[in-house]
């Protein structure tokens, strides 16, 4: 039967046609795209990989950033804290330094408004003295000037010093 | 509703297609009928369909396109023969006049030994078969076939090498996961991962070969409808090369699983070497020629299928032309039926052969572990 003869004519041209066909498309077709496949299967895995990787590394640097944030957040609560102790503490101080000064310059005030005092006393002392000095010699000069006079005078002044 | 709508659209394309194809298929088939009702009327109007099929899955000289009438209109192809005679000779088969007429002593046998092949009629009137290298139909579909797959893949490599690491487009999105399917499901499940790399060129250009023939084969006009991949010759090579990288790629284990098949009781090997016989048939003459005959057949068959519900339209024709007309809508019906199935096919033999090479190639390879 001609169907299952095989045609030498057909078997001729099929085997060069067929190895001709497999070793150019064994060199340009073939390995290139096998490769390619190979190639971009490859860089997709290592991008997928890659994304994997980086997306660690973003929850990694979530938690780092929270974490900062919350020691940052301690921080200040701990630097407002001190602040406002410092600030009390100034106050406080200054208001004691304050206290002090105007006490100081009260005091001050006080002793050099006593001095003042004394002084002025002693020299209204020494004033009323020279004048009942000055006074006493016009009065002496007046009424002593005749004997009754003096003599009166001597007695009222003996009749005031009583001898006790 | 829209489910049921989309449903319908789908039953009338696949009807409409089906219609489309069997009649270019028709018209296709129209110059063999036609011819062959030329020669029912020169011997009083029998109709031989079987002589009809077995002339359209076969080889020809020339490519057959329609006919009307006793008009063929085909095209020509080249004629190259070798003669002890009259050495080479080269011409159109459009000197033949479709076997009618000689041409330099060649003509097409009508009958006898070499029927339907180009001989010589030596001086002393007997017969001699030249050495025969014509592009023929199959010829022809062969090269073009080559011709595509050579145009399909080198464009698709270009593209890779152009946009590297990027989707693919057109017609590389088409055969990219056809050729990660014989890579993943094919090559790397029967040869293992770390030796696959070097059958992958053979395995893929065997499967593309077998499927675009087949899908060829199954178009009816002019650059498919020749029976190549149904053809023995074809798969009588294909089956012999991978036959002959089994042997080349075969290790000491391969041999030794031969000749003292590990796991079998001793006397199954040693006064009747029962077991060895086994092996060897088996892996050097069934395995091959299994190969040669299933992708034969099947491709064959489906072929005859098909050529067979057209042929029964002009078989009750014949009988009366009412019974013809009726019958064409039923015909067609099982022919479209049978296309379908025929699509499938294409790609399951080209899948079933890749995938029976790349096994055999795995035993050739396989280390001696079990």
């Amino acid at each position: 039967m001609g169907l299952i003869t095989p045609d030498p004519g057909l078997l001729f041209w099929m085997i060069v046609s067929f190895l001709i066909v497999f070793f150019i498309l064994k060199k340009y077709a073939w390995k290139p795209i096998i490769n390619a496949l190979k190639n971009r299967e490859k860089s997709i895995e290592n991008a997928l990989r890659q994304a994997d990787k980086v997306k660690l590394e973003m929850e990694k640097l979530q938690a780092d950033n929270q974490k900062l944030l919350a020691e940052a957040r301690v921080e200040r609560d701990k630097l407002l804290k001190e602040a406002r102790l410092m600030k009390d503490k100034i106050i406080e101080e200054a208001k004691g330094q304050a206290q002090d000064e105007a006490k100081k310059l009260v005091e001050s005030a006080r002793t050099s408004i006593q001095n003042e005092k004394k002084a002025a006393i002693k020299e209204i002392k020494d004033m009323v003295a020279v004048l009942s000095i000055q006074i006493a010699e016009k009065l002496i000069k007046d009424k002593l000037s005749s004997n009754t006079n003096q003599s009166d005078y001597i007695d009222k002044l003996l009749n005031e010093i009583k001898l006790n | 509703m829209g489910l049921t709508f989309r449903r319908l659209i789908i039953w009338v394309v696949i009807i409409v297609t089906g219609i489309l194809l069997n009649t270019t298929y028709l018209w296709a088939n129209e110059p063999d009928s036609a011819k062959s009702k030329l020669d029912t009327t020169e011997k009083k109007e029998t109709l031989k369909p079987g002589d009809i099929i077995f002339e359209h899955i076969g080889d020809s000289y020339d490519w057959p396109i329609v006919s009307f009438k006793d008009k063929i209109i085909s095209i020509p192809l080249l004629v190259i023969v070798y003669s002890k005679t009259t050495g080479f000779g080269i011409f159109f088969s459009s000197k033949l006049e479709h076997g009618h007429k000689a041409y330099k002593g060649f003509e097409i046998a009508e009958e006898g030994k070499y029927k339907g092949k180009l001989v010589e009629k030596l001086q002393d009137g007997s017969i001699q078969k030249p050495f025969d290298i014509s592009i023929t139909k199959n010829v022809l579909s062969l090269l073009i076939s080559f011709a595509l797959m050579l145009w399909m893949f080198i464009s698709m490599a270009r593209k890779y090498s152009k946009y590297p690491n990027e989707a693919p487009k057109g017609m590389q999105s088409m055969l990219e996961p056809l050729v990660i399917f014989v890579r993943d499901e094919i090559a790397i499940p029967s040869i293992g991962k770390d030796r696959y790399e070097k059958f992958m060129p053979y395995l893929l250009t065997v499967f593309f070969f077998i499927w675009i023939n087949n899908m060829m084969g199954l178009i009816p006009i002019f650059p498919g409808g020749a029976n190549v991949s149904g053809n023995i010759t074809i798969t009588m090579i294909l089956a012999l090369i991978t036959f002959v990288i089994t042997l080349f790629s075969s290790n000491k284990f391969y041999w030794v699983h031969l000749v003292n098949t590990p796991g079998v009781p001793w006397w199954l090997k040693l006064p009747v070497p029962l077991m060895p016989f086994i092996e060897f048939s088996s892996n050097i003459v069934i395995r091959p020629f299994v190969l040669m005959i299933r992708l034969f057949a099947n491709i064959t068959a489906g072929h005859i299928n098909v050529l067979s519900f057209i042929m029964l339209i002009f078989i009750f024709g014949a009988m009366n032309p009412i019974a013809g007309f009726s019958f064409t809508p039923v015909s067609i019906a099982f022919v479209v039926f049978i296309y379908f199935i025929e699509l499938l096919v294409a790609f399951i033999q080209a899948f079933v052969f890749t995938l029976l090479s790349a096994l055999y190639f795995g035993m050739a390879k396989e280390q001696g572990h079990h």
